[in-house]
């Protein structure tokens, strides 16, 4: 047993969900005890869904427990069948139903005979994989059913298409800013004259997926949802597939130059020539995109060797920290995430360009680590947000999970070169701005009000005296707090119990030193 | 129009596919209410991740809750229960060290059997802080239930109510309650009780409010000079009310039957059975309900009741003749739905997940009385409601305004129909005169707001086909 209050990532099923009400005309059914149908409510409240989430639960009450689901979930299947009539029935099962054990494959065969749709069991494990995992995995196996099926049928066509075309994989529902992403991300392909073949699961016709090979490769915008789907398409049908994550400046020529690199493998046959994306690349790079130039500008100097702490999924977290530390000089004191299952992946991207690297899926541990660095600014989730506004530290936020807020419907992509003006601005607006940070220093800072702690620790024995406080005082509100600590850690090296102006002074210097 | 509103009331039941929260929901309010309190929900992942989005922000707060997230290990019982919740309950106390520990009880905890309620005792010595397990799972109840199953559990903690005159016992034996057939409905039974001293027999409320709320009630109760002497639960856990034989007990909520069954079966109180203090109407009927239990005549009640509704004028201007939908989650339908039919709305259907015919008679009988009383036609009660027929009802009937989940929210307001959301109502401040006002506010609020919007053109936003 494990003590939680919150956590990073769901349960199993609902990555299942998410992939499931992805696709169009997909229906989604539970196999869970009333209320664990929670989903749609925040699909329904986080997307604004206009649409009712296709997802409905076969309820397990007692009478399920006592007696088995016997004809429920059959029912509950050929009724689903019958009103709306879908392509495909993906049965879900739940933390809880995963341990009565009944034989829910039995109930798909079961139902298979008698209804019109595809019926399909996820095939997750409720106690080792969470809700990303869960996700990556439906996907992969909503992708080798229909393939799966063409190939029996015989009417799967591997040709590939005239012109050079792409899949994206990975794009789903209550992913962190994917709409946005996904329209960037067919802007810049379009851009390099590259078709899309199919977006999924997002907006998906999974009667549609037979055709998935006929692009000319894969795009996996993310690191957690899509590999095991592209990996699967590259094993059977040879398609090879791109997992940078075209996110920042230099992310982004590196995706392009592998794209070219693919097409390339085809183009001089059945288009008589090779591609250069090349001048495509520097033009974006320096006069569309406004991020190139922006680190250049004189307002970014002001960040220059400033403190940063970044934390989230492994593909945000991962490009965040590369563009703070590469495009921006910025010095990442810490970067880390809480996909734990992708650990050595993650601290092989980032080992260079951070001092720190932290792997936990436990809130208290991020926090605990943010108090202790205090950087002067926080890349996290919505929870490292709130620990920001504990500790007086601004914090933008460049991962799931988040709230309705992160909904935005203006348009917010992280990928692309909109991205790389999206991020720009999110960093810069998150750091106190440079020259009312020099003002503050000179004029003291323009709040008057007393000092508070707002450490996460508890409150200390040390005193301050009247002439340290006035002192204190006198320092800008945002350094504050960090100065106050840092001459009470000293006082407490030292065996000071009163501090005076001196002790701050004697502070300061041995920190410095 | 194919669906027929009949002239009594009627009740079905139908497939119980609905939406509605899990009753673990219970400790976002619970928790706020019991203030020495720690809540430790014994399950899963997905326990632990309904808890933190549905009650967002709150989260942040530091709250007296946290799950036990059970790991395989604990399904496979390659871990003993026993030293998994000694070593987190002891991890709780020195970090909160709260006056009571509340064990919610899962769907997992009664599939894989985990036997709660004999732990409990044994820890509960052993760390030296009261235990109390309540089953608040999905299993058998919904969203609010969760809060009775608390209650319940709760009651048996109450201390015991000595001080009662002992011939007085004698006198009333054979009235001993320990059946619901016994509980006072009326005038009747009030004889035996008109010659001791009202301020002699203890009233105990149940049902969790906020303070203020609790606060107001307890204030028109003493207009009656009727003296509250406690509420199940109490603002700390260690002021919980005495009970006993002889303590009337009233429940202030429509969702607290199986509190009722505790206080009546267990710790032999008496029921005054009456509608729930919800609308001037309700607040009316509740208070005017244990006065004749005491054998009070009321004092200014009606002119406080029109009072209200004078107050009520511009919004009842509003919601006059409109007709209402309730798809049901939270049982406080009934109640709301009665309140909604004397301001003069209709209503189509209330969804109820489940009605204790019971504990819940005089707001029946209520109702019954309100809809002929306003001439209008009986609702449909549907316990264990289907969404999904439901909004095939709702699109033949299309109601001015449907009651819903947050699941069916904005899809039912994309096909141009005003909903509101019915968790805002258990969270809302909504008993007693003072608060009518809060239930009209939002209950209009989705009809203002489209009064505001009536011109633009833009109320359907589907695509059609």
């Amino acid at each position: 047993m494990k003590l939680a209050y919150w956590m990073y990532a769901g349960p199993a099923h609902i990555g299942t969900l998410r992939v499931a009400s992805s696709f169009k005309n997909v229906h989604a059914i539970m196999h869970a005890p009333l209320g664990d149908d929670y989903f749609n409510v925040m699909r329904s409240m986080l997307e604004r869904e206009r649409d009712f989430t296709p997802v409905t639960a076969s309820i397990v009450d007692r009478h399920v427990l006592a007696r088995g689901s016997q004809e429920k979930v059959v029912d509950n299947i050929s009724r689903k069948d019958k009103q709306e009539r879908p392509n495909l029935i993906v049965l879900t099962p739940t933390c809880t139903s995963s341990i009565l054990q009944e034989d829910l494959q039995n109930f798909v065969d079961r139902a298979s005979t008698i209804s019109d749709s595809d019926i399909i069991l996820a095939d997750v494990n409720h106690y080792r994989v969470n809700e990303l995992q869960a996700a990556d995995r439906t996907l992969e196996q909503v992708v080798r059913y229909y393939l799966d099926k063409a190939l029996r049928q015989g009417n799967l066509n591997i040709s590939l298409t005239d012109k050079p075309s792409a899949n994206i994989i990975g794009i789903f529902t209550l992913g962190f800013h994917n709409q946005h992403d996904c329209r960037e991300l067919k802007r810049l392909l379009k851009d390099l004259g590259i078709d899309i073949n199919q977006v999924i699961p997002e907006g998906g016709v999974v009667e549609n997926l037979h055709q998935l090979p006929k692009a000319w490769f894969n795009l996996v915008p993310y690191r957690e949802v899509g590999l095991m789907a592209a990996k699967y398409l590259e094993k059977e049908f040879g398609m090879s597939y791109i997992s940078t994550t075209p996110m920042g400046i230099v992310d982004i020529a590196n995706c392009i130059r592998q794209i070219q690199e693919r097409i390339n493998i085809w183009s001089p046959t059945l288009l008589n020539k090779k591609i250069n994306y090349e001048p495509y690349i520097d033009e974006q790079t320096r006069f569309i995109s406004q991020a190139a130039w922006f680190s250049r500008s004189i307002d970014c100097q002001n960040l220059t060797g400033k403190k940063a702490v970044v934390f989230g999924d492994a593909t945000h977290a991962a490009s965040i920290t590369k563009i703070l530390a590469c495009e921006m000089g910025i010095r990442v004191s810490c970067a880390g995430t809480y996909c734990k299952h992708d650990e050595e992946w993650f601290k092989e991207q980032v080992q260079n360009f951070c001092d720190e690297i932290l792997v936990t899926d436990d809130h208290t541990k991020v926090g605990d680590m943010i108090a202790r660095v205090e950087p002067s600014a926080i890349f996290g989730t919505q929870m490292e947000r709130h620990i920001g506004k504990r500790l007086d530290i601004p914090c933008g936020v460049i991962s799931s999970p988040v709230h309705i807020q992160n909904f935005t419907l203006g348009y917010r992509p992280f990928l692309g070169y909109e991205g790389t003006n999206q991020v720009a601005d999110l960093v810069y607006n998150s750091f106190t701005l440079g020259m009312e940070d020099h003002l503050l220093e000179i004029f003291g800072g323009h709040d008057t009000k007393e000092v508070i702690t707002k450490s996460l620790s508890t409150d200390t024995d040390l005193t301050w005296n009247s002439e340290s406080q006035l002192e204190l005082n006198k320092i800008p509100g945002f350094v504050r707090g960090k100065i106050k600590r840092n001459t009470e850690k000293f006082a407490r090296q030292n065996g000071i119990a009163e501090i005076t102006a001196e002790t701050m002074y004697a502070a300061k210097e041995a920190l410095n030193a | 129009m194919s669906i027929k509103i009949s002239e009594t009331l009627t009740f079905e039941c139908e497939t119980g596919n609905y939406h509605t929260f899990c009753p673990i929901s219970c400790v976002a309010w619970l928790y706020q209410k019991i203030e020495d309190s720690f809540f430790l929900v014994v399950g899963t992942k997905t326990c632990g991740y309904f808890l933190q989005n549905a009650l967002g922000v709150m989260i942040f707060a530091e709250p007296r809750y946290a799950m036990a997230e059970l790991e395989e290990g604990d399904i496979s019982a390659q871990l003993n229960d026993y030293q998994e919740l000694k070593r987190l309950c002891l991890q709780i106390k020195k970090d909160r060290n709260p006056s009571v520990i509340i064990w919610i009880g899962t769907c997992t905890t009664e599939i894989i059997k985990m036997d709660l309620e004999g732990m409990a005792p044994k820890l509960e010595t052993e760390i030296e802080i009261p235990i109390v397990v309540a089953r608040a799972n999905g299993l058998d109840y919904a969203f609010t239930q969760g809060e009775d199953t608390v209650l319940a559990a709760m009651a048996h903690r109450c201390p015991e109510q000595y001080n009662l005159i002992n011939k007085k016992k004698e006198v009333k034996k054979d009235e001993s309650i320990d059946k619901f057939s016994s509980i006072d409905t009326g005038r009747k039974k009030t004889k035996s009780i008109t010659n001791s001293s009202v301020d002699k027999m203890p009233l105990v409320l149940f049902g969790s409010l906020p303070s203020t709320v609790a606060s107001q009630l307890s204030l028109e109760l003493k207009r009656q000079s009727i003296n509250v002497s406690g509420w199940l639960p109490a603002q700390r856990y260690t002021d919980l009310p005495a009970l006993g034989n002889g303590v009337y007990v009233c429940g202030v909520n429509p969702f607290l039957s199986r509190t009722a069954t505790t206080l009546m079966r267990r710790r032999k109180c008496k029921l005054i059975g009456a509608p729930f203090p919800i609308g001037p109407d309700g607040t009316h009927a509740w208070i005017k309900e244990i006065c004749s239990v005491f054998g009070i005549e009321t004092q200014g009640l009606e002119e406080r009741e029109q009072q209200v509704w004078e107050s009520l004028r511009n919004y009842l201007n509003l919601v006059r003749g409109k007709s209402v939908f309730f798809m049901g989650d939270n049982l406080l339908e009934i109640s709301l739905a009665r309140f909604l039919i004397r301001c003069g709305m209709i209503v189509y259907e209330i969804g109820i997940p489940y009605m204790d015919k019971r504990y819940q008679a005089a707001e029946l009988t209520f109702l019954q009385t309100t809809c002929r009383k306003m001439c209008i036609p009986m609702p449909r009660i549907v316990e264990k409601p289907d969404n999904y027929n439901q909004i095939q009802r709702m699109r033949e009937l299309q109601p001015d305004l449907a009651i819903t989940g947050m699941a069916h929210a904005n899809p039912l307001e994309a096909r141009g129909i005003n909903t509101k959301w019915s968790v805002e109502f258990t969270f809302a401040q909504i008993h007693g005169f003072t608060n009518a006002k809060d239930v009209l506010e939002l209950v209009t609020r989705p009809l203002r707001r489209n009064n505001n919007l009536e011109n633009l053109g833009w109320t359907n936003l589907i695509k059609e086909g």
